[in-house]
Order: structure tokens, then sequence, then C-alpha cells
């Protein structure tokens, strides 16, 4: 549009709901100093009303129409989505626009955000075993400079010092039409959806984008090594972190990584599970994958790969890292065989499948791989281009990693908790 | 942040109330279009000559199938759960024929995935693949079904596992609260042993196992669900060719009733240093097959069902007490309860507990005003429709009903039943079922903390 907002509208006759996202260039690596956690406490301010909507409002609105909501925030950005039975389209627009142009910013529901953000991380993060594992524990072993390794979440002294015009300037910088994708997927019309996307976001005035910056650091040349205490942990866990390839500048280098998580961990016949799990008996859990997160092309450069398993505490957690690296020589030369990495890439294909099958997810992929890559079209490629990575190409990734310097992170019980299962009071 | 953190940044930025108007001032809501209802499902349904009901449904939206079978697996011993659970992990660890690492291959090279998982009610497998490989799914279904051979190897080492896992989960406040509130709600029922203790699954043996296998395992009384691009009548055709072999004699054991509840005063359960406070609280509510269910199903949407509702925009969007805070039914064969819960920080625990209550006696006395019900009923339509619109969400429906006797029928003829709630239907149903003295639960926390205020309150029992 010429306020800059990219569009993406995918119809689909089969459904009866429609989704809409909208997609923002800013995620927690953005963020300045000082203000950890404040991209995610944003994405709540973000709910909380706007010119036309009271506080309260948005939900309503969204649930009143038959419709689901949520948002979330990553590395590279915030995204903010309803799902919608489709006579409640041009709402869901209308929602989204007037935020999008006019957030009402208000200190007292910054304060009450802060408040409810405190408790999910409370939630999440500090009142649970493992809480933060591996996400926020690791970028810090493997990275060096502040946007890549602080916490997302947030410390909560920096989360209480958030002020209004913190949120202002974060608005203004960073939420420029031109700094967002709008994506409509389901049940609608491409000419009569482009009219009410006109209608509604058309007269958000264009504002200057923000310069992305770079996040780019240089791969560890070493490993580096950490272990955090967990008063709530009753085993021992460990994660692996190392840097993946560019996924803009070498896609079949990083799929080929996330195919070898695969080898190594999905599904019983997986080479660490036979190993680790059934083989040694040594690990009650392991994954191995692309992503912090669990997925795969959910962020720029750099991304990590991450291995994590948890184990008893009798087992040496060199053990589990030694067996890693056997596992890894052992791919790097002689590569998956190739029956087994077509059984990987029909799973993955399967699970692709998947999420196309859900409206939300449908969207939620279009959205983020346009807005991280220029490749909205990846979601309906991705299932060929799986299948066409090689072994050679599986062993090359496995090399890669054992070539590189890495993170590993333990996480050590203290037993603080130990035995306190709960007892009347 | 300011101005000056870097050249990403505009500088001279707008405050925040110069950015929350526009010229032309707020606008008005648009209308809602026209409703467009989901069409009809293409689905079979047929009892096979075993006794399993079967239900295929066309779904063609993507080439894959998914699939659920509900075996009822309820049982009074009070090692039951150990057994079970023991079952569950091992189940797919090698038949007759096959060894766990082929059964897993097998599955890969169809894009496919087969899991058990159990609880007091039901052992539930569920699975997917791509549409072409349903009848290899099928098949390695039916050779775990009939021949799951639990080796001893592979059992031992599942054991281990299995009482590492139970030690992870016990450390979860969550799950500590879970055990809390059922022996709190149903005391020594079987339906409070979600989670084997763990010296019972070291006791398990491979062969006690097996016998749990053969005595329990069974088709008459099951439902099995598949949901995808297939045709309903070749796809029910190939499990009566590929599951034949499953027939043994029997019925599935249905969970025994639960004991009704009554109102009780909160228990106090100490966690020396919670950072949080787990609030819990229960009673009785409507199954889906009473014809209050529709009126229940929308005050407690309006109670704290979905986002939109009194409990989450007081004690979260006012007071900042917790991240979320939710009620909901939970079904059982024989009934529903409503669940009442809440995690909050160790300070205000007692002053969310009052919340809590008052926002339950509100519901009574002050029934859900006409907005409030059109945005329920609204919800409860247009979720329900989204939630069938992939092919697991169809599949754990369909599923779900068919462990309380229901089936898509009830799902066709529900949005008109939401239509035709009153506002007096609800209020008379708030009235009965959600006044806080038919309350049970418990409160989790820090007791030296939050005690002397909780018992302040009153309705709190506990030192």
């Amino acid at each position: 549009m010429p306020n800059g907002l990219r569009v993406l509208l995918a119809p689909d006759p089969s459904t009866p709901v429609v989704a809409v996202a909208v997609h923002v260039d800013v995620g927690f690596r953005s963020e300045p100093e000082g203000r950890t956690g404040f991209a995610h406490l944003f994405e709540h301010l973000m709910f909380q009303g706007s010119e036309s909507l009271e506080k309260l409002a948005h939900f309503r609105h969204v649930q009143g129409s038959g419709g689901v909501f949520n948002g979330s925030t990553h590395p590279d950005y915030t995204d903010y989505f309803e799902v919608l039975p489709s006579a409640a389209l041009e709402r869901a627009l209308f929602l989204e626009a007037d935020r999008l142009r006019a957030p009402m910013l208000t200190e007292e529901n910054l304060r009450n955000q802060v408040d409810v953000v405190k408790e999910e991380i409370r939630l999440n993060v500090l009142s649970r075993p493992y809480g933060g594992f591996p996400w926020i524990l690791l970028p810090p072993v493997l990275y060096d400079t502040f946007a890549n390794a602080h916490n997302g979440y947030g410390d909560f002294s920096e989360l209480e010092q958030a002020s209004l015009d913190d949120a202002a300037s974060f608005f203004d910088s960073y939420y420029a039409p031109g700094n967002a994708i709008l994506t409509v997927a389901g049940d609608i019309d491409v000419d009569e959806t482009a009219r009410l996307v006109e209608k509604h976001f058309g007269d958000i005035p264009a504002r200057p984008t923000p310069a992305r910056p770079s996040f780019a650091e240089p791969l560890p040349t070493s490993e580096r090594r950490r272990s955090v205490p967990d008063a709530h942990a009753p085993m021992p866990a460990l994660a692996l972190g190392y840097r993946l390839p560019d996924p803009s500048a070498e896609l079949d280098s990083y799929l080929a990584h996330a195919l070898l998580g695969s080898v190594l961990t999905d599904g019983e016949a997986a080479r660490l599970q036979q190993r680790l799990v059934y083989g040694d008996g040594i690990v009650t859990d392991v994954s191995a994958g692309c992503g912090l997160f669990g997925s795969p092309l959910d962020s720029r450069d750099p991304d990590t790969f991450t291995v994590t398993a948890v184990h008893p505490a009798n087992v040496d957690a060199d053990r589990v890292i030694t067996a890693v690296d056997e596992e890894l020589d052992r791919l790097a030369a002689d590569g998956p065989d190739s029956a087994e990495l077509s059984r990987i890439s029909a799973r993955w294909a399967s699970s692709l499948y998947h999420e196309h099958d859900r409206v939300m997810s449908r969207t939620l992929a279009l959205g983020s791989r346009e807005l991280l890559y220029d490749r909205a079209e990846l979601a309906a490629e991705l299932p060929g281009k799986l299948a066409l990575i090689t072994p050679a190409q599986v062993a090359e990734a496995a090399g890669r990693l054992r070539g590189q310097g890495r993170a590993v992170l333990v996480v050590e019980p203290t037993g603080a908790d130990a035995g306190s299962e709960g007892e009347q009071a | 942040m300011s101005a000056a953190t870097g050249s990403s940044t505009v500088r001279g930025h707008r405050d925040a109330a110069t950015i929350g108007r526009t010229p032309a001032g707020p606008r008005e809501l648009p209308p809602l279009g026209r409703a467009r209802t989901a069409g009809e499902l293409e689905l079979v349904e047929r009892t096979v000559s075993s006794g399993l009901r079967v239900v295929a449904v066309a779904r063609r939206t993507v080439p894959t199938v998914e699939l659920r079978l509900r075996i009822p697996f309820a049982g009074e011993e009070r090692t039951r759960a150990a057994r079970a659970e023991l079952l569950a992990s091992s189940l797919l660890s090698g038949t007759a024929t096959r060894d766990r690492v082929r059964i897993d291959d097998e599955l890969a090279a169809i894009g496919g995935d087969i899991g058990a998982g159990v609880d007091p009610e039901r052992l539930l497998i569920s699975g997917s693949a791509l549409a072409a490989g349903l009848p290899t799914l099928l098949e390695v279904l039916a050779d775990v079904l009939t021949s799951a051979a639990y080796p001893d190897g592979e059992f031992a080492r599942e054991r281990e596992r299995l009482v590492e896992r139970i030690l992870v989960a016990r450390s979860q406040p969550r799950m500590v609260a879970r055990e809390a509130l059922q022996r709190r709600r149903y005391g020594d029922h079987p339906a409070t042993r979600e989670l084997p203790e763990s010296d019972d699954v070291s006791a398990v043996s491979p062969s006690e196992v097996r016998a749990l296998h053969a005595a329990a395992v069974l088709p008459a009384g099951s439902t099995l669900v598949l949901v995808g691009d297939v045709d309903p009548e070749k796809a029910i055709a190939l499990v009566e060719e590929i599951l034949g072999a499953w027939s043994p004699p029997g019925t599935a054991t249905e969970m025994p009733p639960l004991p009704s509840l009554t109102g009780r005063d909160l228990l106090l359960v100490h966690r020396p240093g919670a950072v949080q406070s787990q609030l819990r609280f229960s009673a009785d509510a409507v199954p889906r097959t009473d014809p209050d269910y529709p009126a229940y199903q929308l005050a407690n949407l309006v109670l704290g069902g979905y986002f939109s509702s009194r409990l989450v925009e007081n004690l979260r969007e006012d007071k900042g007490y917790t991240y979320s805070a939710h009620s909901m039914l939970e079904f059982s064969p024989s009934g529903a309860a409503l669940l009442v819960e809440t995690d909050v920080t160790t300070e205000v625990t007692a002053a969310a507990v009052l919340e809590t209550r008052y926002e339950l006696a509100r519901l009574s006395a002050v029934p859900p005003t006409e907005a409030e019900l059109e945005s329920a009923r609204n919800y409860a339509v247009g979720s329900l429709l989204i939630s069938l619109d992939s092919q697991p969400g169809l599949a754990a429906t369909l599923c779900a009903l068919s462990g309380v006797g229901l089936d898509a029928h009830w799902l066709r003829g529900h949005p008109a039943r939401l239509a035709e709630v009153t506002t007096e239907q609800v209020a008379q149903v708030a009235q009965r079922y959600f006044t806080p003295t038919v309350f049970t639960g418990v409160v989790v926390g820090d007791a030296d903390v939050t005690g002397a205020r909780l018992r302040a309150l009153g309705g709190i029992e506990g030192p």
C-alpha cells in the first residue's frame, strides 16, 4: 500500500473461518539495553485499547464475534492475530487497523501489564523446574552481544522502570505501517478483502521505517561452558547451542540442519534416541533441531541449533556430550542412509501439511516467512525442498557443527525443593 | 528507551497522548457480515463385528489422515495407574513381528506417528500419516493391539524412564496442585490416580502389563475416529479388514461414577518458598446431555470460560494478580465438574481468593447481562466452528464426544441449542450451580506467608 504496509491475501474456499495477522518487524533482539523485556511488554500494551476501542474492547469484540486471538513476541518479530467466523472479517480488520493507527498508551495500563507480565514470568520461569530452559539460559552462553544474549522476558527491575515515554518511542520507531505485514487468509473474496483493507488501513499515515540493524556476530571458536543452579529441577539437564547457517543466504544448508536434528532425535529410531535413551540408557529425553523454541525458520541470522537432554544425576554430562559428538562425527563421515533420510522427509511433509490445514498456523507461517525472508511462498515450497536435501548435505551440516565452537549449558539441581511435594498446612 | 538509543529509532517521537488520537477521531465498529455455517460433514459411522465403533470423516484439505482410538480403561486397584502408564509408554516397544525401531521406521516411511496416553478413564491412541499410508498406519496399529510383546529389556528401560518422568512431573507446581485438588474432591476414587507412584511403577513386571493388555485393551466399547483425505466407506472397509483380527471378547471398562461434590472449605497446602500460589475451586456441573447444558456453558463463559470474562477482567486486567484465570468444565462418563483456577503471586493470595469468591457470588446474585450473554453465545458458536476446522481438531472432538456417548449429530445441533438459551435460564443456572458455598478446593502456596490472611478470610482449612 502507499503507506508501506505489505498485504498478503490467501483465499481458501474450503473453510468457513478467516484469519487476520499483523506481523511487525521488531522483536526482543531490537529492544534497548536497560529495557529487557520491553518488546514483549509492548505487545501486551497493544491489547489495552486504541482510539476507537477502550480497554478490554479488543478482546470483547473478537470473542464476541465468535473469534479467538493472541499475540506473541519472537527474537525478530511480534505478531498479533485472530481467527473468526468469516462474517467478522471486516471487524477484525478494523480492530487491527485501529491499534496500528492509534494505540491508547496509558500509565495505568502500563503498570497493570507490568504486573501481568511479571506473573507470566513467575508462572513460566521462576516457579517451575527448567524455567527458561533453553531459550533464556542458552543465548548468553553462545552469544556476546546484548541483542543476541539478553533475556527476552526481561528483568523485573527493568520492566518496572519502563515508562510511558519508552512505549511512545517504541511505537513511533517500530510500528510504522512500512514495518509491518498484514496477512488475511481463509474464507475471503480477494477483491472485496482488498477493498476492506484499503478502507481500514489506507489512511494510516506513512512514517519512516527504522533501518534494520545487523545482529551478526562471529562464530564462537571454542567451547563456552556455563552451569546454572535450579532449585526446582529434580534432575540435571544440558543444552548444546551451535550457530546455524543464515537461512536467507543458505536455505538448503539450513534445511539440512533441520533434517540433521530429526536424524538425531525425531522418533524411536533416531540416532540419539537409540543410543542415549535406549542403548546406553543414560538420558531420559533428548531433542535436537533448529531454533530456540523448537521450530525452524523463526528468526533471521544468527539462529541457533539446539540439543537438549534431561538425565539422571548419576550420569556425567560429559558422557552425554561425548556421545553427541561421536554421533555427529559418524554422520559427518558417512551421512544418514538415503532410506533413513527419505523417512524423515516424509514426516516433515506430513507435519507441514498439518501446519497448512489450520488456517491460524498457515496464516502465521505466511506472515512470518514473508517478514523474515521475503518469502511467504516458502510454506508451499518446503516439503519439496526438504525432499531434495541429500545425505551428503546432512553430513556436511554435521561436520559444520563439529567444526565450530559451541555453548554448553548445564542445569544443576540445587535440591532446595527436594521432598517438598506439598504437605497439608 | 529514549530517542537516543540509536540510529534505528525516531528522534523526537510523539508522546503517548498524541499517538492515541487522530484528526478523524474515534470510528465506529463495523457490523458483522452474513454468517456462513460449516458444511455438512461427510461422515460414516459403523460398529464392526468386534464391537469397535468406527467413525470416518472426509476432510480433504490436506493429503493426510488423523486417527484417534479411545479405549475405556478404568480399574479399581490402587496400583492400576502404574501398570496402565507402563502399558501406554511401552505399547510401541515391540510386537511378535516388529521391534521398536521397525515400528518407527514403518510409520516414518508414511510420514506417520502413533502415540499412546492414559488417564484414569481411558487409553487414547493417537496417530497420523500421509493419507496414502492409511493401510500401513492401520497395519501397525493392528499389530500393536493384537501382539504388543512388552519385551523384557525394552520394558525395563521404559520403566526407568517413567520413574524419571514422574519425578519431573511432580516437581511442577501445577501437578502438585492437581493432585491436592483430586484428593480434596474425590478422596480415594480411582479418578485421583492420574500420575502413578514411583514405587508402584518400579514394582511392575512385564507379565503384569501383558496381562493388563489382554484383559483391558478391548474393541467392544471403544471408538476409532479417522478424519482426513479419505473416502469414509473405504476407510471403514479397511478398518474391518486390517483391524479384524483385534476381536477379543469382553467390553472395555468405563470409570465408576465420581462422587458428588459438596461445598467445603478450601484446603491450604504448604509449599515452602513458593513464589506463586495455585488457587483451585471446584463444584459439580452439568454434562452435555443435560437440558441445562447450553445455559450452563454460557454462564461459565461469562464467569471465566474465555478471556472476555469477569474473572479475567477482574483478576488480570484490573488487579494484575495473575497472567491467566480460567473456569472450565471437566467431563467424565458419569457427569461433569467445574474447575476454576488461577496462579497468583504469593503476596496477593488471600486477595485473589476473595476476588474469585466475589465473582462466583456475583454470577449467582447479578446474572449476566444481555450483552454478556450475546458475547458468550457468539464465542461458543464461533470457537466451536474454529476448533473443528482442522483434521486433528475434528478428530479430537469426535473422540472426546464418543467418551460421553455423543456424536456428530450432537455437534450439528449445538449452535441451535445455544441460540435458544434465554437470560432467565442463565440466571437460574448461575444461581443453582455457581454460588460459592457449593465449591470445594485447594490453595497451594507458602502457608507461612499466606496463611494468616487466608484464615482471616474464613473458609480455609489448615492451621
